[in-house]
């Protein structure tokens, strides 16, 4: 039964509820940086990383300091501190531990703190008083979703260069209207969860 | 003076040219209510916070600017959260936890950032308000479109007769990100046309 949870958890989180395409979350990425399939697999694992660091600290710190000591008010403050040292925190090591990550990795790691996707998950996860291991895993899936939505995006957008597109909607106003598309196509995957 | 204020109403657009702060946009424009509501908070959050750092900006040192901005700006939306909770529960309850997202609103940190970091408290001050006016009409803008299809009402008001079928697909995700794809257009549409008109007077 627990373990059902957890799978239920992973795939509502990556793909039927998917953070970009049904909760807005971690959009600016998506249509900034989105447009290189290799650079969306590195943003997108770096993410999914930071996602499920995030995920376990921000649980640890909500539940074992902030309610014991009744300062849930102070929530928003000491989760985009966390989420941003954590992100220093996980750029220092992954410099000293492996270059060739660092090199694969380093650029997207600043990006990653004003992603909306981190601090909205944390609140989410709040808001559903998922329990540890289950954050972890909402965590987790979180960010394959992310990632999935955005190497997506990256591939339709390497086509893009070719098509005729009208000279107004060029830029911002195709890489929505594809979102949008995107959108509908996983409505598709609605009917896994409810109907298994 | 007046030009910093004009500036983000239009010509520099948070979500029509800018296209930064797309979570809130998006998620909250299912009725026009929802986007006033999430565009007033906004501009509060914007409009103090950029005031704040203005006034400290020659205190705080290069290296550390971005983490006190960002706690900054957390505790203006820790404010306006608890405001909308306490006076307006209903949408609060409606907007969920994209009030506290405000917090990683690009807008918010890039006006920090980009202007009230290196100039006065006067000019950060009307530089956020447009930014913040120009956010909220574009919110208020999206929300109408989508809850006159989605709904037959702008506001709340009946607008579309009975006989309207309604189009769900407008108060889903996808409908959110078509919508405003369509909308850049059109914004750069006119805009171009604008801009094609100044040249021709100038």
């Amino acid at each position: 039964m627990e373990f059902e949870k957890l799978i239920l958890i992973l795939i509502g989180a990556s793909i039927t509820n998917n953070f970009v395409l049904t909760y807005f979350l971690g959009i600016c990425p998506f249509i900034g940086v989105s447009s290189k399939i290799d650079s969306a697999i590195g943003l997108g694992i770096a993410t999914t990383f930071v996602m499920t660091l995030a995920a376990t600290v921000t649980w640890l710190i909500y539940y074992y300091i902030l309610v014991p000591f009744n300062l849930v008010f102070l929530q928003y403050v000491t989760f985009i501190i966390v989420i941003a040292s954590l992100v220093q925190f996980v750029e220092m090591f992954i410099r000293k531990t492996s270059p060739p990550l660092y090199k694969a990795l380093g650029i997207f790691l600043p990006l990653i703190t004003t992603n909306c996707a981190i601090l909205g998950l944390t609140l989410f996860m709040v808001l559903r008083d998922y329990n540890f291991l289950e954050s972890i895993i909402f965590g987790l899936g979180a960010g394959v979703g992310f990632t999935l939505a955005l190497v997506i995006m990256a591939g339709i957008r390497e086509e893009l260069k070719f098509a005729d597109v009208p000279e107004p909607l060029k830029g911002a106003g195709i890489t929505l209207i594809i979102a949008g598309l995107l959108a509908l196509a996983f409505m598709g995957f609605g009917g896994i969860i409810s109907s298994g | 003076m007046i030009k910093d204020l004009i500036r983000g109403l239009w010509r520099e657009n948070p979500i029509f040219v800018q296209v930064l702060g797309m979570c809130p946009t998006l998620a909250v424009t299912t009725k026009a209510l929802f986007g006033f509501s999430m565009g007033i908070a906004t501009l509060f959050v914007v409009v103090s916070s950029s005031v704040v750092i203005s006034i400290i900006r020659k205190l705080v040192p290069e290296q550390v600017r971005i983490p006190m901005f960002t706690v900054i700006i957390a505790t203006f939306v820790t404010a306006a959260d608890y405001f909308l909770k306490a006076n307006f529960f209903s949408i609060s309850k409606a907007l969920g936890p994209y009030v506290p997202l405000i917090v990683v609103n690009c807008i918010i940190l890039g006006r920090a950032e980009a202007f009230a970091s290196k100039n006065s408290v006067g000019r950060s001050f009307l530089d956020a308000l447009g930014m913040g006016l120009g956010f909220t009409c574009a919110l208020i803008v999206l929300g109408s479109i989508r809850e006159l299809f989605g709904f037959g009402t702008i506001f709340g008001f009946q607008i579309l007769g009975d006989g309207f079928e309604k189009w769900i697909i407008m108060i889903l995700p996808a409908g959110a990100f078509i919508t405003l794809g369509i909308l850049v257009g059109v914004f750069n549409i006119i805009d171009k046309k604008m801009r094609a008109r100044e040249r021709v007077q100038g």
